[in-house]
């Protein structure tokens, strides 16, 4: 069953359409996240979702029941703001339990309530403290304990670690997901960050000015892009894209880039293909390696000198002109020295993506 | 090697220059306030002696007992029931309207302006259309007619400082405590009152120092029932004499109750002025 079901949402701001049409479901215990650029409108969706906003069109269903009038507090929701919003006049246990004391929970139950989600955070030493003497990380556990005993039905999250260090981050991450696994229960995410996306969603919902670009698992939208937009979203370094044409070449269909370079594309029917139709085709940093002895299928040789070398420690960004534009490649740290060098390198044409220059989207 | 440095920029020379400075103008300022007090604890020959007594060879309070005895001494208590009453009132239903202006967005931008230009009129200006409605209302002399003209002139004030103060809130706070469980009225109350505090407890000393401090429509609309300290002290100046003595014990009575405001919530009062100060 879907716990939350959004049906042709609409929100603008005086003069800003917000959010234009969103259609989405989420099933009970899916972990989703909202993935897009600053200010496609994903705030503003969760927003909505927890009643913050009221819509301008569309409906919301939490639990079946149409919300869209409902007050936030009778929404069954809790939500984890980025900057924490922990009182400052509370101590942390306090904070925690402000949520029960608001729903005029026992006492006892408070206690055991309380101290059972700070033990699972990890905050338990930090319960007498005021937020002002906790770190970064240790505010964010409070505010994410602060959410998790309410036992809401949905969980919402409006960028929650963007404000943490790159270190606290990556942990806080693990940490989130490891939440999830245990609560089993509904959450919604919302954050800017790729990686972020990738690494804590059931589901990958990806915005762009206020509509869904695509949905699906972070696989799905990885492997399988909907459009331009979406395939240089997902991945780091960023997908290379490289202007081109289509041409026939013996039974089947290669990409042809400039005047010398053609790369024979393995196993693509004629569905939309023409001969000479300009393309972008859109190659991945990790799908260019080091050419070795053996020839692989589908992986097409080509010779380049290398303009850039970029070292990360294990592995090492090259960057080299292909078809007027630079190409980077994600390559083992050892496999080039210096720049100028003349090297081999496969290019794995089975996970080229091929782009529609006029619409943007994958052919 | 001579690395002293000349005589006015010497270190010691400098503090004792800045203490020097600083006890003057303490003196400065203090001398009349201690020059009050003093007459009031002085017998009618100590006020009047030449050359002055600077400091009475006997605390005697029967300038203060002889207020009591007359009843004057009530018009402090009528102050502070006016003064007091009314910046509750104030308070309550300025920190509600201006969290209104704030969150609700009431009345746009030009609201807010509005409300704070009332302030700006002379009160003289509107004492004797005021004088007249209340004679109609048959408000005169009376409690509640000062209570409702106090809370009416502070409520301005009161709108626009808390004004500043809530603005300053983050809204993730509130927006927190709704989808935690809480109404919006609940919210006024347990989020926003506790985070305003400073500024609340600033501005209701200012408001209630107004109207503890009111001498023209409390003149005006008072005749014998309600008169206010203000009033009383200004009944002690005769024709023949003046009252030097209840003149001073009365100003005394009048000044405690603010001393002991200020005193009390002093730490409120420099951290809420400071708040606003800093937002500019
Ligand atoms: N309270 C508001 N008033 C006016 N415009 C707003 C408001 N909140 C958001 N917007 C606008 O709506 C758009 C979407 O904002 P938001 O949902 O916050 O984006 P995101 O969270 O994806 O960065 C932006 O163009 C933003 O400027
Ligand atoms: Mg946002």
């Amino acid at each position: 069953m879907a716990d939350l079901k959004i049906t042709n949402l609409h929100k603008h701001y005086s003069g800003v359409q917000a959010v234009r049409g969103i259609d989405l479901e989420v099933a009970s215990g899916e972990f989703t996240v909202l993935v897009g650029p600053s200010g496609c409108g994903k705030s503003t969706l969760l927003r909505t979702i927890a009643g913050l906003e009221t819509p301008d069109g569309g409906t919301i269903e939490i639990g079946g029941r149409v919300v869209n009038y409902v007050r936030p507090r009778d929404r069954d929701i809790a939500m984890v703001f980025q900057n924490y919003a922990l009182y400052p006049y509370m101590n942390v246990f306090e904070n925690i339990a402000f949520g029960l004391r608001a729903r005029k929970t026992p006492q006892a139950e408070i206690e055991t309530r309380v101290r059972r989600a700070a033990d699972m955070l990890g905050i338990t030493p930090l319960l007498e403290r005021l937020p002002r003497q906790l770190s970064g990380g240790q505010r964010q556990r409070v505010a994410i304990g602060r959410a998790i005993v309410r036992n809401a039905r949905l969980f919402l999250f409006d960028e929650p670690l963007s404000n943490l260090d790159a270190q606290l981050r990556d942990e806080m991450r693990s940490e989130i997901k490891r939440l999830h696994q245990e609560l089993g229960t509904t959450m919604i995410y919302v954050t800017h960050d790729q990686i972020e996306a990738m690494t804590l969603a059931d589901r990958i919902v990806l915005l762009r000015d206020g509509k869904i670009e695509q949905a699906g698992t972070p696989l799905d939208l990885y492997e399988r892009p909907a459009t331009r937009f979406v395939a240089g979203f997902l991945g780091s370094p960023q997908m290379n894209f490289v202007p081109a044409q289509l041409a026939q070449s013996g039974g089947g269909w290669a990409v042809k880039v400039g005047s010398d370079v053609s790369l024979p594309l393995p196993a693509r029917q004629g569905d939309g293909l023409s001969d000479g139709r300009a393309i972008v085709l859109g190659l991945r940093p990790q799908y260019v390696t080091r050419a070795n002895g053996s020839h692989r299928p589908g992986h097409e040789r080509l010779g380049v000198t290398v303009e850039l070398v970029q070292p990360t420690g294990s592995r090492a960004y090259i960057t080299f002109p292909l078809g007027g534009v630079p190409i980077v490649a994600e390559l083992e740290s050892h496999d080039v020295q210096r720049p100028g060098e003349r090297i081999d390198l496969d290019l794995d044409m089975n996970r080229a993506v091929l782009i529609d220059p006029e619409s943007n989207r994958v052919i | 090697m001579n690395a002293r440095p000349p005589f006015f920029r010497r270190p010691g020379i400098v503090l004792a220059l800045r203490y020097a400075a600083a006890v003057a103008l303490t003196v400065g300022f203090l001398f009349p306030v201690y020059w009050l007090f003093i007459i009031s604890f002085k017998t009618p020959e100590e006020i009047f002696a030449f050359p002055p007594v600077w400091y009475p060879k006997s605390v005697q309070f029967a300038n203060y007992a002889v207020l009591f005895k007359d009843g004057d001494a009530v018009t402090v208590w009528n102050s502070l029931v006016l003064a007091g009453v009314s910046t509750v009132i104030a308070m309550v239903l300025g920190t509600i309207c201006a969290y209104s202006l704030v969150r609700f967005k009431t009345g746009g931008e030009n609201l807010a302006v509005w409300i704070i230009s009332q302030r700006m009129m002379p009160p003289i200006a509107i004492a004797f259309p005021v004088f007249l409605l209340y004679v109609f209302f048959g408000w005169v002399d009376s409690y509640h007619g000062l209570i409702i003209l106090y809370t009416a002139f502070s409520l301005p004030y009161v709108i626009w400082m808390m004004r500043g103060y809530i603005e300053d809130l983050p809204l993730e706070l509130e927006e927190s405590a709704l989808v935690d469980g809480l109404t919006r009225w609940e919210v006024l109350w347990k989020v926003v009152f506790p985070m305003v505090r400073s500024g609340l407890f600033a501005t209701a000393v200012f408001t209630f120092v107004f109207a503890w401090n009111d001498f023209l429509f409390a003149l005006v609309l008072t005749r014998t029932e309600v008169i206010t300290y203000t009033v009383q002290v200004t009944h002690y100046f005769g024709g023949q004499s003046n009252f030097w003595a209840k003149i001073a014990a009365m100003s005394v009575l009048g000044t405690i109750p603010v001393f002991f405001t200020v005193a009390v919530l002093q730490r409120y009062l420099v951290r809420g002025i400071s708040m606003g100060a800093v937002k500019g």
